[in-house]
């Protein structure tokens, strides 16, 4: 309608409260809540922004990947998420320094495939998934204390079904018992570390059942005794690193 | 018991919100009848003809800048709106959802949501088993299930309220298990060709593979298994209404409990190649409120017809099916209210946190309710075994005899199981061919269903509702085409079976 219009063309004003045309209507700010439902759809913006930003920090590496593979793709997307990655047959992690800063020498290894990628703490969500599921040799995933790693996110695990032996979920605040009921897939895993895990209510029975669930695999975490787990206010310590062992490292 | 919990939960999360205060309005509807145009057989040219009509009339009748949502009066209708739903269902509040969302300028659209109901105490919505599933055979089907997917994914993107809390669907991720027996194993192979085909993570498993990672299945008879790997589940069909309702009020529509019991309908005679067809439209909704013998008209440009069970009795009020056998007028929404239980039990030493939703080769399906060693599942009765549809009692026997010989032949160890509760629900249960019934009414013009969709609308909703909130808008789909699914097919007598109905 042309009132659309109008209202397009006042938004394209850079100063436009300033410089609105109808005075009469109190600047661009009041004439945009008179048009709006609420003022809470002005608001929402900012929620709408949040997860733009988001899904930019996930967006697939299309253009690494047309020119060097899934494997470099990988390794480029987990390095610029400030993780660590290994390449086959490496003893060392190709990390990035203090500063954020990383070599690009995995381009030379890109047709060694990735077995073992270090995400933790980084804001890996569902869409991120996209850069890592073509790792069909991905031995080991360290996802602990990822905030946006939620349910959805483990569903898409089941990609690495015939290769993954080891997977850190340990301190994600999303993750619920409803989503690791769909890690039966993962039929590899051999240890699996679910420590911290704030919402899933019950812990204790919930490792008995994940116990039974993956008969071959050891679980880590979710003890229902109270002092390995609890700091003494009671809540519950966020991302402490289970034991001195580092995911990466399979153990023998 | 879990159905108070709902509700409270339900209830809880509702804000009173003022309704809008309709009086005064500008240029009033256009009476406009449709003139002489042949009706022709032809599905999807008489669609989009139809649906250019509807939003010309739309255009026509958009009220002008006296929509004050504010000064109201409580619990009544507005005196006009431009669509006027009727059923505050899950499609029903999708579709007010979708209007406001492809649509959020302040004036764009007086939407209200008429509901008989305000406990929601028949309404399948609330009564269904939660499931999502992308296993079907009709694309379309997939194609909806697969955005469902997406949607709920990100259900905070598009239902978050400013101020509230997230909203959390309690979305169980666990895959649907098809069974299929040796007569029924092309079909499942052929639609899990179809589903792959539609982008769904599907797999298919031997009866060996079956055994091996479900070691409590007994394989007898079974010929071939699929498996959704992503994208399926249960989850609170509770939370998904009052989350779409929540929105929708937040975003301006209106809330209004009453029952819609009559239409005030202008109709002309037009003489078609086919012979007289009688064209009709819907000039007032006529809602009768709580405790009260009056009847409250609210003028209206459109309907949508989301009465779920019940959209067929809505449509006979249009006139639908109603007019003399073996003429259009006399073609009824093919739409009835079929009653299914459900039935809860605990068994201790049952399937684990893996356990599927499976769907025997009988037709008999469980899944798992929570981590506590209970299930719940059922079978839908053989046409000839349909209960009577007056009330919701459930018949305790159809499970001690229907039911769990077949669960307890497939699962040895449901031979002991202790049932906990039931309940009943309607299917929105198309006879024709079991599939959603989308788009106008090629007679009574400003009539648009949003029904049928015979056991799985639930997970369908979110697409559906925004398909039809599509063509009101724009009139064309565009994000799934579902021309298919329009009421001309009654009319030619084409089905469009859904092969995968549980
Ligand atoms: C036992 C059972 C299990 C199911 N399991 C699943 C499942 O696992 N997955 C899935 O996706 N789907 C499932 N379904 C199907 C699903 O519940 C329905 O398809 C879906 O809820 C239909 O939604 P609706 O809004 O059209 O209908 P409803 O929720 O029934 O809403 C229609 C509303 O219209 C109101 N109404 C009717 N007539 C009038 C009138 N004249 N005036 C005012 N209001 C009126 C009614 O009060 C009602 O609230 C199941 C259904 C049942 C019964």
């Amino acid at each position: 309608s042309c009132e659309l219009q109008q209202c397009r063309a006042l938004a394209r004003r850079p100063y436009g409260s300033a410089a609105s045309p109808d005075p009469s209507k109190g600047g661009i700010l009041q004439y945009l809540c008179n048009r709006f439902y609420d003022v809470e759809y002005l608001v929402g913006w900012s929620e709408t922004l949040r997860y733009r930003n988001l899904r930019r920090k996930n967006a697939y590496c299309g253009y690494i990947k047309g020119i060097y593979g899934d494997n470099a793709a990988a390794a480029y997307f987990v390095l610029s998420h400030r993780g660590r990655v290994r390449f086959q047959g490496q003893e060392t992690w190709l990390c990035v320094d203090r500063r954020g800063n990383f070599s690009y020498d995995f381009v030379e290894l890109q047709d060694v495939p990735v077995v073992a990628i270090d995400l933790a703490g980084s804001v890996l969500n569902y869409n991120g998934l996209d850069n890592l599921v073509k790792l069909t040799a991905l031995k080991s995933l360290d996802l602990s204390r990822c905030p946006h790693v939620d349910d959805w996110t483990l569903t898409r695990l089941q990609v690495f079904k015939d290769s993954l032996e080891e997977l850190s979920l340990a301190g994600c605040p999303q993750v619920t018992e409803r989503g690791l009921a769909c890690l039966h897939l993962l039929e590899n895993l051999r240890r699996l570390d679910l420590s911290h895990l704030p919402s899933v209510p019950t812990p204790g029975l919930i490792r008995i059942l994940v116990e039974e669930m993956l008969p071959r695999c050891e679980v880590v975490g979710l003890a229902p005794a109270a002092g390995a787990q609890t700091s003494r206010d009671g809540r519950e310590e966020p991302g402490v690193p289970s034991g001195d062992r580092r995911a990466g490292e399979i153990p023998a | 018991m879990i159905r108070a919990g709902r509700l409270c939960r339900g209830l809880g999360l509702l804000r009173p919100r003022p309704l809008p205060d309709p009086a005064g309005g500008s240029a009033p509807p256009s009476r406009q009848l449709r003139t002489g145009h042949p009706q022709r057989r032809d599905l999807f040219s008489d669609l989009e003809k139809e649906v250019v009509k509807f939003r010309k009339k739309l255009r026509q009748s958009l009220p002008g800048s006296d929509w004050d949502p504010f000064g109201t009066t409580k619990g009544l209708p507005p005196e006009r709106a431009d669509v006027v739903i009727v059923g505050g269902g899950v499609m029903g509040w999708s579709v007010a959802y979708w209007l406001k969302a492809l649509k959020p300028q302040k004036d764009a659209l007086r939407v209200v949501v008429i509901e008989k109901d305000p406990t929601y105490s028949q309404a399948s919505t609330v009564l269904s088993a939660g499931g999502i599933r992308q296993q079907f055979s009709l694309p379309e089907n997939i194609q909806m299930s697969l955005y469902s997917a997406f949607f709920l994914r990100t259900i905070n993107e598009h239902l978050g309220v400013v101020n509230e809390p997230p909203i959390d669907i309690q979305f169980n991720h666990s895959g649907y298990l098809f069974l299929a027996s040796e007569d029924g194993a092309a079909d499942l192979e052929e639609n899990v060709r179809i589903q792959r085909n539609e982008g769904a993570e599907v797999s298919l498993l031997s009866p060996a593979q079956l055994k091996k990672k479900y070691p409590w299945i007994n394989t007898d008879g079974v010929a071939v298994a699929s498996y959704g790997l992503e994208n399926e589940g249960w989850f609170d069909p509770w939370s998904l209404l009052n989350a779409f309702r929540r929105k929708a009020m937040s975003m301006g529509v209106s809330q209004c409990f009453g029952e819609v019991m009559s239409f005030t309908i202008s109709s002309r005679e037009i003489m078609t190649p086919e012979g007289e067809l009688t064209f009709s439209r819907i000039n007032y909704v006529r809602v009768q409120m709580p405790n009260s013998l009056e009847y409250q008209p609210v003028e209206c440009s459109l309907v949508v017809n989301a009465a779920g069970p019940w959209s067929q009795k809505l449509a006979e009020m249009a006139g639908i099916g109603i007019g003399p056998p073996n003429t259009q007028e006399g073609i009824k929404l093919p739409v009835e209210p079929r009653k299914r239980y459900i039935f809860v039990w605990h068994c201790p030493d049952g399937p684990g946190l893996e356990c599927p939703m499976l769907v025997d080769t009988t037709g008999a399906y469980f899944r798992r309710e929570g981590i506590g060693g209970n299930y719940l599942g059922s079978l839908s009765p053989t046409e000839e075994e349909e209960p009577d549809i007056q009330d919701l009692e459930v018949d305790h026997n159809f499970f001690q005899e229907k039911v769990w010989p077949y669960l307890a032949h497939r699962v040895p160890v449901f031979e002991s199981l202790k049932v906990k509760s039931a309940w009943a629900g309607y299917y929105d249960y198309n006879t024709f061919d079991q599939n959603a019934v989308l788009g106008p009414h090629p007679l009574v013009e400003n009539m648009l269903f949003i029904t049928g969709f015979s056991g799985h609308g639930l997970q369908q909703s979110p697409a559906a509702g925004k398909a039809v909130a599509e063509l009101i808008l724009d009139n064309k789909f565009s994000t799934i085409h579902l021309e298919k699914l329009s009421f001309n097919r009654f009319i030619s007598g084409e089905q469009v079976l859904e092969r995968n109905i549980v």
